[in-house]
């Protein structure tokens, strides 16, 4: 196992910066997610440590050695793709055997191994049949049991789950931490699911437009997101933002939005003052949020989607877009269309700088 | 009751299927199958040497006559070989050009366009310009002060190889085309897996490329067969199956019995060994090579 190091990697097609200027540390034995929309240059960037894209600037280390004019093939990484790529004429025996084989370990070596990969994954029934015989979850397997079959440097995991149903796809998340924790192994995992990047990485990459936005671990990222693209991504149902501005009258400080005025405490302000054109954006997470008589801020109940164990009160706040409230099933239900005063954890509440998106605090 | 109903279903639905056959079952009966029969029964039929004589029936007689004679063993031995010169290494330059012009390359486009620019020549277009190169007065040959005596078209050692080599470059075009597509068709992710996994270029393309694309190189081997057991314009144009029958293939064989020998019955029953032999070997093909062959899920 080995640290990952991207130093001030960049990568251009033409006219357009896949990934721009990214510089990332993955420690060993780490978890790293690598998180973002489609699009945001996860996917390159991992091609790049990989090997398959080549870089445009900037210096990719793989343990002690730079990489950046080393073969794939030499450099001991492991890759699960996201369609798995099992080589379909090989039975899955031979599928896991691959990379020995292409290493040249030893025949009488290499069968132990496979039957060790095999058995990690719960293949060993099923190591004669060809790729095309097996559902997607096992052909998931197949795929994953090539990869441990060795002990390489790095795991590098291509949205290994999206193409799972639901159900599965929770399950496997499970497998694959668990898997991860036993082999103590360093891997970087590319997704577009926030509640797998959550779920699964000791910490989190965000990257939005080839610009890594936020590292952290996850509830690092949830709690203080570093900008508003960082806010909107993590969390299901996302953070709400509506525009506000922080005022002080008669030594109270208070945020104005929309829908009415909180008193906040006197930092918010100075947090305020650091916005580059005094414009502020106000974020809230649906949690934070509650229906309340006699809360300070009127809303006006759009729609309310019920989850079961918990309820979305969707609401409108003067002509803002719509905000979510997060409900508990056996609080009382407001009915839709109905004008409703909603209250905001103080603690629960961000700022961020309308123009560049940058949270704001106060100096500490 | 259900299943009688069933079976009355299946029946109706059969019916139909048959009705439908009917139109091109016709067709193939007017245009295939009788000319075939026919032609089969042309071959119980001794042509007279003049015309206007009456046809003698000889049944199995012409048949077992032609088909051991020496000609016809020498036509069997050119047709093979001149498919056995021309279908492997069509097959083999095709998937190198093929191999050379599946990457992300600037102007790669023009290659493509170059290399499969043969398939837009005829056999007669083909001919011609290879009958000129290696003309031993006007042709590439005597400007690079190469002189030919006999003439390479001429000389009964080299007549069947320049034809075979004017085949290649003609087919050539069509080989690019299908190993492109058959490439192309093999997904980047496993290519790319196995160059992870630690495989070197030979292996990769032993192992994992040349398997995925063993339907195409299949289908290029049973038609490439097909048309070079069936190959006529270029013999015709060039070689007219000489020097010393050494270019006689089986379709000119057959040509000249019908045209120049205007013996109808020698004609019948070489155009039947042709078929016979034709469907041999796709059938041996098929059965040996295609259980080789992977065809994806």
């Amino acid at each position: 196992m080995a640290r990952v190091v991207l130093d001030h990697v960049t990568k251009r097609f033409g006219d357009v910066t896949a990934v721009d200027d990214l510089c990332l540390e993955v420690e060993d034995r780490e978890f790293l997610v690598l998180l973002g929309p489609s699009g945001c240059g996860k996917s390159t960037a991992l091609r790049m440590i990989a090997g398959l894209e080549s870089l445009t600037d900037g210096r990719i280390a793989i343990g002690d050695r730079v990489v950046n004019d080393v073969e794939p093939k030499d450099r001991d990484i492991a890759m699960v793709f996201q369609s798995y790529a099992l080589y379909p004429h090989m039975s899955v025996a031979r599928n896991i055997e691959f990379p020995l084989r292409s290493r040249k370990v030893p025949e009488d070596e290499r069968t132990p191994l496979v039957q060790e990969a095999a058995r990690a994954l719960g293949l060993t029934d099923l190591l004669d049949r060809k790729p095309a015989q097996l559902s997607g979850g096992q052909r998931q397997r197949v795929a994953l049991a090539r990869a441990i079959v060795r002990r390489p440097a790095a795991f590098l995991m291509d949205e290994p789950l999206s193409n799972l149903d639901a159900k599965l796809r929770v399950q496997t998340r499970a497998e694959l931490i668990e898997l991860q924790r036993r082999l103590d192994a360093t891997v970087i995992y590319v997704t577009h699911d926030q509640v797998e990047a959550m779920t699964m990485g000791h910490r989190i990459a965000i990257m939005n437009d080839g610009v890594l936005q936020q590292v952290g671990p996850p509830q690092d990222v949830y709690e203080r997101p570093a900008n508003l693209f960082v806010a909107r991504f993590i969390g299901a149902p996302p953070m709400n933002t509506i525009q506000g501005s922080v005022v002080v009258e008669g030594g109270e400080t208070l945020l104005a939005t929309p829908g009415g005025r909180i008193a906040v405490p006197d930092a918010f302000g100075a947090a305020a003052r650091r916005s580059s054109t005094g414009e502020i954006v106000v974020g809230v997470r649906p949690e934070h949020l509650e229906v309340d008589p006699s809360g300070p801020i009127e809303a006006r109940v759009a729609v309310i989607e019920s989850l079961g164990h918990e309820r979305h009160v969707v609401c409108r706040i003067g002509d803002e877009p719509l905000v979510i409230v997060r409900q508990a099933a056996d609080e009382p239900r407001p009915a839709e269309g109905s004008s409703v005063r909603l209250r905001a954890e103080v603690e629960g509440i961000h700022l961020f700088d309308a123009v560049t998106g940058v949270r704001l605090e106060a100096p500490a | 009751m259900t299943a009688v109903r069933f079976w009355n279903r299946r029946r109706r639905e059969a019916g139909l299927g048959y009705l439908m056959l009917v139109p091109s079952l016709l067709v193939f009966s007017v245009f295939v199958f009788y000319p075939f029969l026919r032609n089969f029964y042309l071959g119980f039929f001794r042509t007279p040497p003049f015309p206007g004589l009456p046809q003698r029936y000889v049944g199995f007689d012409q048949y077992r006559e032609i088909l051991t004679s020496s000609a016809f063993s020498n036509s069997m031995r050119v047709t093979i070989v001149f498919a056995l010169l021309t279908v492997p290494t069509g097959i083999i330059l095709g998937l190198v050009l093929a191999m050379l012009a599946n990457q992300q390359l600037r102007g790669i486009g023009w290659y493509r366009t170059i290399f499969s620019s043969t398939v837009a020549t005829s056999v007669a277009v083909a001919s011609v310009i290879f009958g000129t190169l290696l003309n031993p007065q006007v042709g590439l040959l005597p400007w690079l002060g190469i002189s030919t005596t006999p003439s390479i078209l001429e000389n009964p050692k080299y007549a069947l190889l320049a034809v075979a080599v004017t085949t290649i470059w003609q087919n050539l075009g069509l080989s690019f085309i299908v190993m492109s597509s058959g490439l192309q068709a093999i997904p980047d992710e496993i290519i790319e897996a196995s160059e992870v996994d630690g495989a070197g270029p030979v292996p990769r393309f032993l192992r994992v490329t040349l398997p995925l694309l063993s339907p195409t190189v299949f289908f290029a081997v049973v038609v490439g067969s097909i048309v070079a057991f069936q190959s006529f314009g270029q013999i015709d144009l060039l070689t007219q199956g000489g020097p010393l029958q050494k270019t006689n293939v089986l379709t000119y064989a057959i040509y000249t019995a019908l045209r120049g020998e205007q013996n109808e019955g020698k004609a019948a029953v070489l155009s039947v060994a042709l078929f016979l032999v034709t469907l041999v070997l796709t059938i041996a093909q098929m059965r040996i090579l295609e259980r080789r062959v992977h065809y994806g899920d």
